[in-house]
């Protein structure tokens, strides 16, 4: 326990518009990171979140509670602080295919962008929430599904899965909301290959390594932000995963 | 080294497996991660402290690795009532499990106290040394210790009393919490500390000053075990940066009869059943002759 883990502070240099509710904040500092891990972010006098990666020196975020509301009013020149990387990050093998819904692209992006995705469904409400299509085009084999229709499939993720033959692929990344990642996980137990998807999962978190206990997850124990945020769909299968997560004060929500 | 007899031991009133406990506050939010901490070899599970009412805590930063140790500030984040759910079925099992509560007041630490009343044992956390009107700001005045203590006896049940060493004669506060009915004494908890983040030129902690835990706070809490073993006549729960056999031995020396560990799961999750292999020997001496060895 001899290592200093001070926040790094970095100063944001550019703030991208991705789609109307998702901005990328670029900083001055490359971390170095496996896809799907990630980090805690600080931003100063407001709070400290935890952020996947999207690029080395890059987050992307969407603006859903108080810290991503100050954050998104972070201009250039502005800093924030970072911690991490954390957590185990995706591990896949194999041909693999790649699901993200919503803000869940992100660390699925970075995956791809290493080249290692086969086929990548990426689902959003609408085509103008759609992250990243346009770069996951570049790199993988992309089928996009929107709810309402705007662009590619008419429906969920789990729509265009129905397609495809899932047991060709040796490795299933999935991160999006939990009842999306439900839908999947139902899929792939009922093809018998659970241990084949690789789910990123999202939890409140307060200390980022493994420590605090406030993003351990039933039936056994295990944390978040240390022993995952990837866990395998066999052991998700019989969690709290789809039926309970806990808030800041640890009650049951 | 020197190995220590069959590991079983009843202290202060809670039959424990071995001499190790989980402390307070570090992976003890659900019934999972408490049962997960007894299956990698704890001896018995301190809970997240509860409270009168439910708590978010602080705004992060809330946690962060320094040298030599951790720096929390987490602000007593409980579901307070609701935990008696959660820990039920643990209690109902007779798990080694001693439950943490808070208040600001002996009335508030009753009321919580008489939420549990499965519960094997009670450890009043009169030591955080971050959260307004409660743990030190009220554990530093040995009359509210006493009195805490007394309030929570009433439910006639085994209580540990957890000290902070933010005082200048801990012996003090132990003796109130001996007078009052304590079962044990736990010291010690966190030391009030601060980091300031240089290149945002403020406290790196959401709440700006936290308490200091690990590795780096051995020696005071070693320091505490002792005055308190001169001062008191209770078992004491050795707290505070142990990480290794030896440091339990150390403890045990200085007059700890049982010891909790919390921050060295940062580094290794596994570091009950790693200390246990280390300590434990079926010809090792009787532990009754380590306990308060180092004392004239």
């Amino acid at each position: 326990m001899t290592e200093e883990h001070m926040p790094t502070v970095t100063t944001i240099t550019a703030v991208i518009d991705e789609t109307p509710t998702v901005k990328t904040f670029v900083f001055d500092e490359l971390f170095n990171f496996r896809p799907g891990q990630f980090c805690m972010v600080w931003i100063p006098g407001v709070d400290e979140i935890p952020m996947a990666f999207s690029a080395a020196n890059a987050i992307t975020v969407m603006k859903v509670g108080d810290a991503t509301s100050a954050l998104f009013n972070c201009k250039a020149g502005d800093k924030i602080g970072i911690r991490g990387p954390f957590g185990n990050g995706f591990y896949p093998t194999g041909r693999v295919l790649a699901i993200g819904g919503g803000i869940g692209v992100t660390p699925l992006f970075t995956l791809a962008a290493t080249g290692e995705v086969d086929t990548f469904i990426l689902g959003a409400r609408t085509a103008a929430e759609l992250v990243f299509p346009n770069e996951l085009a570049g790199v993988t084999d992309l089928k996009i599904a929107t709810d309402d229709g705007t662009r590619g499939y008419h429906g969920f993720v789990t729509g265009i899965l129905d397609q495809l033959d899932v047991t060709e692929y040796d490795t299933i990344c999935v991160c999006g909301p939990e009842m999306m990642m439900k839908g999947i996980l139902d899929r792939l137990v009922a093809k018998g290959i659970e241990s084949r998807g690789q789910f990123s999962m999202h939890r409140y978190m307060k200390c980022g390594v493994g420590v605090c206990g406030s993003c351990c997850m039933d039936h056994e124990g295990l944390r978040v932000c240390r022993d995952g945020p990837v866990f395998t769909g066999d052991f998700i299968k019989d969690s709290e995963f789809a039926h309970h997560h806990r808030g800041p004060s640890g009650r049951k929500e | 080294m020197i190995k220590l007899q069959t590991p079983a031991a009843k202290i202060g009133g809670v039959s424990l497996t071995n001499h190790m406990l989980l402390a307070a506050g570090v992976l003890g939010t659900t019934a999972a991660s408490l049962s997960r901490m007894l299956r990698l070899g704890a001896g018995g599970v301190v809970t997240k402290s509860i409270g009168p009412e439910p708590k978010d805590g602080h705004h992060g930063p809330s946690l962060i690795p320094i040298a030599g140790g951790l720096i929390n500030a987490m602000g007593l984040p409980n579901p307070s009532k609701e935990f008696t759910d959660e820990i039920a079925p643990l209690l109902a099992a007779q798990k080694p499990i001693v439950v943490s509560i808070f208040g600001g007041t002996p009335a508030e630490f009753a009321k919580v106290a008489e939420w549990f009343p499965n519960a094997q044992a009670f450890e009043l956390n009169l030591s955080c040394p971050h959260a307004e009107g409660y743990g030190a700001a009220i554990g530093a005045n040995p009359r509210v210790v006493r009195e805490c203590t007394e309030a929570v006896k009433a439910f006639g049940k085994p209580v540990w009393v957890k000290l902070t060493p933010n005082v200048a004669d801990i012996g003090v506060i132990g003796r109130a919490a001996e007078e009052g009915g304590a079962d044990a004494i736990v010291a010690i908890n966190t030391v009030k500390a601060m980091r300031i983040s240089t290149g945002m030129r403020r406290p790196v902690l959401g709440n700006k000053f936290g308490g200091l835990s690990g590795t780096a706070v051995f020696p005071i809490a070693v320091r505490c075990v002792y005055d308190l073993y001169e001062a008191c006549d209770i078992p004491i729960i050795g707290c505070g940066g142990i990480s290794t056999a030896d440091n339990v031995l150390e403890m045990m020396m200085a007059g700890a009869s049982a010891v909790e560990i919390g921050s060295a799961v940062y580094d290794n999750v596994n570091v009950f059943s790693d200390i246990a292999e280390d300590l434990y020997a079926a010809d090792g001496i009787p532990v009754e002759e380590i306990v308060g060895c180092a004392h004239d």
